[in-house]
């Protein structure tokens, strides 16, 4: 059993960080997810293992900070919230087109514009449909608990190095600011000089005589090699949807309606499926780990056995396009969410399920 | 005949100049008379002196010289555009025993990434500058830079610079000497051959420095010439940087820090 500590989310994905063995964090303070880099700061990671910390003069430069570490074979990071998350798109389509592995957590909030500090899952588009420039994806994990913040560190670190994508760990401020029990991972050493040249031969490490210099760059100007480069990212992106899916199905085995939920959504919805269950109804819960990939297959199988789905989410219908295009109209799906850092109840969530699903019109 | 004369001239005893190897048989890509390939060619020739190939990282910036990693044979990456001082920041960090510079026109040091420009020198990154200024955005079509001249004419300024409307040339080598993180700043130009000379010693001073030193940001302007974005055939324009109008002493050059 691992080290347990009471901690928020944004302090876990800051002691995970250490713990996975992260080389340098670069990143810009913002609320609700500052606790990260304080937290950092206070731990003396360049101490406890040599890792990087670095204040940034902008989310634009700590994202570039990224850029050009993730290049050289080292293992980057840096976290933020909306508005930052918004100014770093350029770097992401940057990263993403030039393929290269980077972990970046959003613990959204509200918006539009400078929104509202408080808890939002409006950043859904912007982080599963591209946000930046170009046609390429993110790989988006979800976490639903402190835990998973602390997880998922990992996690997203072991898919960016497999796929070389960046990988977002999509939270809110819910998540981010709520403490609750994780049990810590032990501690995985950084990776040697050595060991990136072996991991990462083609990272910016100094070109010796035995290879060719190696060039990171998403150019190519050349239309014919360009629409090449973009072939070879589909195709990952389609192995990383045959692959990397991940959900939970909770309840879901005799369940004739469900919730569809990721985050804190998933929480709350969660309650509102026993209360629902209490009353005779039968729900269950599909909790999406990952956003991109999102599993349109695996609802589109289970459509034709469910009489209703209700998708969840902080935000004014988001998540609901890609559940309707997984269900390709064979069941009825609506959403319910609230704006601007209102946070639903459970009662309020099964009150719409009840009016608008099950005694709604099919 | 003429092959006989040509195979006696090409004896390695007749060898006075020959191209770095760390430049690479890629065709340049820059207009003839550009001072872009004088430029890379000198601070190639640095690394190669100094032995330095295999523990330097350089970063190409978004301008002409985009794909300045064709032509350097070296670990290179690509940056966005202005974002070059943070992709340095981010590498220097991680690897400190490596030489590491940025590679940059003014429109991408001293507009879209004055910041990062800025607060990579002030933090005091030991990373080397090269700021290839040619008051004017060469890539895009020669457009007004930060740095064109009052009443100079460009794309967007078809009636000269009128610094009331369009304001002030920025001088950012001088703002950037005035930085604690900064060791030291000069401007150099591509010119002449004497001129060529000075800014190749003045590069290998600075990289001299960040091989040895850890107290700061070294930053070395060039002033190089655009005769395409200027209208002026390579002659000319290299004139006009000494010139009635002068550009160079407008700018002076030599260590301003
Ligand atoms: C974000 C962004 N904005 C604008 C451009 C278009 N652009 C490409 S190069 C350039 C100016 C380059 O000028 P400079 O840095 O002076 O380099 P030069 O070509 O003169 O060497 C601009 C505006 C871009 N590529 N990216
Ligand atoms: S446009 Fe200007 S800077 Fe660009 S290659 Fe031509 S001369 Fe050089
Ligand atoms: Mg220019």
């Amino acid at each position: 059993m691992g080290e347990l500590k009471l901690m928020k989310g944004n302090e876990a994905i800051a002691e995970a960080a250490i713990r996975a063995g992260v080389d340098a964090y670069f990143g810009y303070p913002i609320t609700p997810q500052s606790e990260v880099i304080e937290y950092l700061a206070s731990q003396k990671p360049e101490e406890r293992t040599g890792m990087v910390l670095l204040q940034a003069e902008s989310e634009v430069a700590s994202i570039n900070m990224v850029y050009g570490a993730a290049g050289s074979g080292k293992k980057v990071m840096t976290t933020s919230s909306s508005p930052g998350i918004s100014l770093m798109q350029e770097g992401f389509s940057y990263i993403a087109g030039a393929e290269l592995p980077c972990v970046v957590a959003n613990v959204v909030r509200g918006g539009p514009g400078l929104g509202t500090i408080q808890p939002s899952q409006a950043d859904y588009f912007q982080a599963v449909k591209g946000g930046g420039h170009g046609d390429y994806h993110l790989i988006v994990l979800a976490p639903s608990s402190v835990q998973e913040m602390a997880d998922f560190v990992p996690l997203a670190f072991d898919l960016a190095f497999k796929y070389r994508n960046p990988v977002m760990i999509l939270s809110d401020g819910m998540i981010g600011q709520m403490m609750e029990k994780v049990e810590l991972f032990d501690p995985v050493p950084r990776w040697t000089d050595e060991e990136i040249k072996e991991k990462c031969p083609w990272a910016t490490t100094g070109k010796t005589s035995d290879r060719e210099r190696n060039i990171i760059t998403s150019l190519d100007l050349d239309p014919s090699r360009q629409e090449k480069h973009n072939h070879k990212l589909q195709e990952k992106y389609r192995k990383i949807s045959e692959e990397e899916i991940r959900f939970e199905k909770i309840e879901c085995d005799d369940a004739e309606y469900i919730f569809v939920a990721y985050g804190s959504s998933s929480r709350i919805a969660q309650k509102a499926l026993q209360l629902g269950r209490a009353k005779g109804h039968k729900i269950g819960l599909l909790r999406l780990i990952t956003l991109f990939p999102f599993p349109y297959k695996e609802l589109n199988d289970m459509a034709p056995n469910l009489k209703g789905i209700l998708s969840v989410e902080l935000s004014a219908g988001q998540l609901i396009e890609d559940i309707k295009l997984a269900v390709e109209g064979q069941v009825k799906a609506e959403h319910y969410g609230r704006m601007g850092g209102i946070i639903h109840s459970p009662a309020e969530i099964l009150e719409a399920m009840e009016k608008n699903i099950i005694g709604g019109k099919k | 005949m003429r092959d006989e004369l040509y195979n006696e001239l090409v004896k390695s005893e007749n060898l006075v100049y020959k191209k770095t190897s760390l430049m690479t048989d890629n065709v340049l890509s820059y207009c003839p008379g550009c001072g872009h390939g004088t430029a890379h060619r000198i601070i190639m020739e640095v690394i190669d002196e100094m032995d330095m190939q295999q523990d330097t990282i350089g970063i190409a910036p978004v301008g002409c010289s985009v794909l300045a990693y064709e032509f350097m044979n070296i670990d290179m990456q690509q940056a966005a555009h202005g974002r070059a001082p943070a992709l340095a920041t981010g590498i220097k960090r991680l690897w400190p025993d490596k030489l590491v510079f940025t590679y940059q026109g003014d429109g991408d040091l001293a507009a879209i990434g004055t910041a990062e420009t800025i607060h990579a020198c002030n933090r005091g990154e030991n990373i080397l500058i090269v700021f290839i200024n040619n008051g004017i955005y060469g890539m895009t079509g020669g457009q007004m830079a930060p740095t064109t001249l009052p009443g100079m004419k460009t794309s967007t300024s078809p009636f000269g610079r009128n610094t009331a409307l369009m304001g002030n040339p920025l001088k950012i080598t001088e703002l950037v000497a005035q930085l604690p993180g900064v060791h030291s700043v000069s401007r150099q130009a591509v010119h002449t051959p004497a001129a060529v000379r000075k800014a190749k010693k003045a590069i290998k001073k600075a990289f001299e420095y960040q091989k040895e030193n850890t107290a700061g940001a070294t930053f070395v302007e060039i002033v190089s010439s655009c005769n395409s974005g200027w209208k002026l055939p390579p002659a000319k324009a290299n004139e006009w940087m000494m010139g009635e109008e002068p550009y160079v002493p407008v700018l002076s050059t030599g260590a301003i820090r």
